[in-house]
């Protein structure tokens, strides 16, 4: 059990507008060769900040009245494509440390869980207003509170959800499994001899 | 009642449940390839843990290979890199290596099932979002991370949510020049690339009994663009006379009393499922991508969707991306789009048959000038094989290049990329913005033998109408 528990995220946010962000734009396949994940902050949604002339775009992820900021938020299906692990942890390095969308896709919602970077989900109406108040307010601290499932940004407050299991893990610090699994040891020992397929 | 598939192998795998509810599910079958393992082996090493099971880890090394440079050092250090750190790895931690040398090699998707590693009723996983491929087999295959990787190597378990199953019926008779991709690109662009969230698709019906084990994987391989995790048909006679006398298989009795196994893992006819699909095989076009991600599919007579189409607001918004990336009108039609490259390949369509299936047709026929035709072939033994039937010397004469195995255009971390914004027509299985390696690069995903089709006319054409069907 890690001593790392995370009950409440908050810093300012910035906000990555359109449904399907898939991982091939949260991290281009070719900064993908590398035996590390160390550095891989730098190339965060390089393509979308970037042009291929090297030029910055006129985005929000270039805009420095965003620079501080350490939530994202974004559309419906975020992280769908490759299971790459690469892409939670290039937005971790990247100084992230939570994810509010309309929806995650499945890998990499586990993916992010394991290292302890929040996903909730907020509905389509709330993340709207959301995205409005970033941008009129870029300073604004937002807070996700995973005891109340709430996301708070001003005086504006809106439900959020998370799956049960990964709430629970993030809160009590046990969301890296590892440690757990490898308890088991005797158990794994058990079900392997009765399947005929894993000799010992 | 009876259970599905997917149920009886979760159970005969399942551990116990942890305390953040998931399950503890023993991985019986670990694939890796040089992008995801490394990270997962130097966690392993910073922990001062061992790989609990070597002999259940299988390595390939498939992503970052020059399909046209057989010779290290390769040209591109951070590739030689990888390699060597893979073969490390492996040496260090007894893991079996399917290196470049070893005539095996290959795309880690179609290694598997060739030596006869993938079978039924096992669980395999993989640090790749296509391990769904070997669903195919009657296995329950899931990607995962890289920090999951690392607790297959020390442990040999994930934990893991339980799916829920989805049947998908594909009955009748497919048109002429309707192949598995088409079957796979259609049920996504009907269920939606995020449909599949939750599920693991059970795929059945009288299509899928006639399909060969190569088509299955094809239509599993895609189960992921569908948004479910793992993709599956149950195992039958087609799946055992594919496993027999491969490598890694049993064989004589063993291989029998390995058959009556798998037999009972096949879901049984009372079982329940959370939701029931079913799609008329007439129903199904050759389906062409036109858009940024695997749902925009349209039948190639179709046009493509103009904003207003879009239902919701977000689908006008995506529609709308889509047609500013890919420089096409709403409205126009997909057939006559001018082609700068044809990729035919990768984990989706590199097998045997369909290299054999499009050398039928391009035989005596040539690429359009200013086309840029390539076939890699997903594994040496597929290359091998194609060889000695002479299949390389029909793609060569047609005037594609004939490649060594690997990933190759699929995805940019080797040399084969786009330029610019070039079109290109693919049988791979993602058509993202930048996925071939140009960030204004265009996809279109379709079948081999309508990039064969492309590829000769030089532009996207009814493959029934260029070959006469
Ligand atoms: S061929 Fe493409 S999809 Fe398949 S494993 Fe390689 S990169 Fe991934």
């Amino acid at each position: 059990m890690s001593d790392n528990l995370i009950k409440f995220v908050s810093g300012s946010a910035v906000y990555v507008p359109g449904d399907d962000i898939d991982t091939d734009r949260i991290i281009p396949a070719r900064f993908m060769k590398c035996v590390t994940f160390d550095g891989l902050g730098e190339y965060l949604f390089y393509d979308v900040r970037y042009s291929e002339d090297g030029t910055q775009r006129v985005h929000n992820l270039n805009d420095v009245r965003f620079s501080k900021a350490s939530i994202l938020v974004s559309g419906n299906n975020f992280g769908c494509g490759s299971s790459r692990e690469h892409a939670p942890q290039s937005i971790q390095k990247a100084g992230y440390k939570a994810v509010i969308a309309g929806s995650f896709a499945e890998i990499f919602f586990g993916n992010s869980t394991n290292l302890g970077v929040v996903c909730v989900c907020v509905n389509n109406n709330d993340r709207e207003q959301i995205s409005q108040y970033i941008e009129s307010n870029p300073e604004t601290q937002l807070s996700i509170n995973l005891q109340e499932l709430k996301v708070e940004i001003g005086n504006l407050s809106f439900a959020c959800s998370i799956k049960e299991g990964a709430r629970k893990s993030l809160m009590d610090g046990s969301f890296d499994t590892l440690n757990e699994l490898l308890q088991n040891e005797s158990e794994v020992d058990l079900v392997v001899g009765k399947l005929n397929y894993i000799e010992k | 009642m009876g259970k599905t598939l997917f149920e009886k192998v979760w159970d005969a795998h399942s551990i116990k449940e942890l305390s953040n509810g998931q399950t503890q599910l023993l991985i019986g079958t670990h694939l890796i390839h040089e992008v995801t393992s490394p990270q997962a082996f130097g966690m392993l090493r910073e922990r001062g843990l061992n790989v609990r099971f070597p002999q259940r880890t299988f390595a390939t090394v498939d992503h970052i290979v020059p399909t046209n440079e057989m010779v290290e050092p390769y040209s591109d250090p951070l590739a030689q890199g990888m390699i060597e750190e893979l073969r490390k790895n492996c040496s260090d931690n007894d893991i079996t290596f399917f290196d470049t040398n070893t005539g095996k090699q290959g795309v880690v998707h179609i290694v598997g099932p060739e030596q006869g590693i993938t079978q039924p009723g096992t669980t395999i996983a993989c640090g790749d979002s296509h391990t769904s491929t070997h669903g195919a087999f009657g296995a329950i295959a899931f990607g995962i991370g890289t920090s999951q990787v690392r607790d297959v190597l020390a442990t040999q378990t994930i934990a893991l949510n339980k799916l829920n199953v989805r049947r998908i019926n594909v009955n009748g008779e497919l048109l002429p020049g309707v192949y598995a991709k088409d079957v796979i690109l259609h049920i996504i662009r009907i269920l939606g690339t995020n449909g599949g969230t939750g599920f693991a698709y059970e795929y059945g019906g009288d299509v899928f009994d006639r399909f060969s084990m190569e088509e299955r994987m094809t239509v599993c391989n895609m189960s992921i663009e569908g948004g479910a995790r793992a993709g599956y048909v149950n195992p039958d006679q087609v799946t055992f006379d594919y496993l027999k006398g491969r490598k890694y298989c049993p064989s004589g009795s063993a291989f029998d009393d390995a058959v009556a196994r798998w037999k009972n893992f096949a879901s049984d006819e009372d079982c329940k499922y959370s939701d029931v699909v079913s799609i008329n095989a007439k129903d199904i076009q050759p389906t062409v991508t036109w858009g940024i991600n695997p749902g925009q599919g349209i039948g190639i007579n179709e046009s493509i969707p103009t904003i207003i189409s879009g239902e919701t607001q977000s689908d006008r918004a995506s529609i709308e991306e889509a047609l500013n990336h890919m420089s096409f009108e709403g409205g126009s039609s997909i057939k006559g789009k001018k082609i700068d490259v044809a990729f035919l390949g990768s984990c989706t369509n590199g097998r045997l048959s369909d290299l054999q299936e499009v050398a039928k047709y391009i035989k005596g026929m040539k690429v359009a000038k200013n086309v840029k035709a390539i076939v890699v072939p997903g594994s040496q033994v597929v290359a091998s094989i194609a060889s000695a039937q002479g299949l390389d010397k029909i793609f060569i004469d047609a005037g594609f290049e004939w490649r060594g195995a690997g990933c190759s255009m699929c995805l940019a971390m080797n040399p084969d990329k786009l330029v610019g914004n070039q079109l290109c027509a693919s049988s791979s299985n993602r058509n993202f913005k930048g996925r071939q390696g140009s960030i204004t690069g265009r996809t279109l995903l379709m079948s081999p033998i309508m990039v064969a089709a492309a590829a000769i006319i030089g532009e996207v054409s009814d493959a029934r109408e260029v070959f006469g069907f």
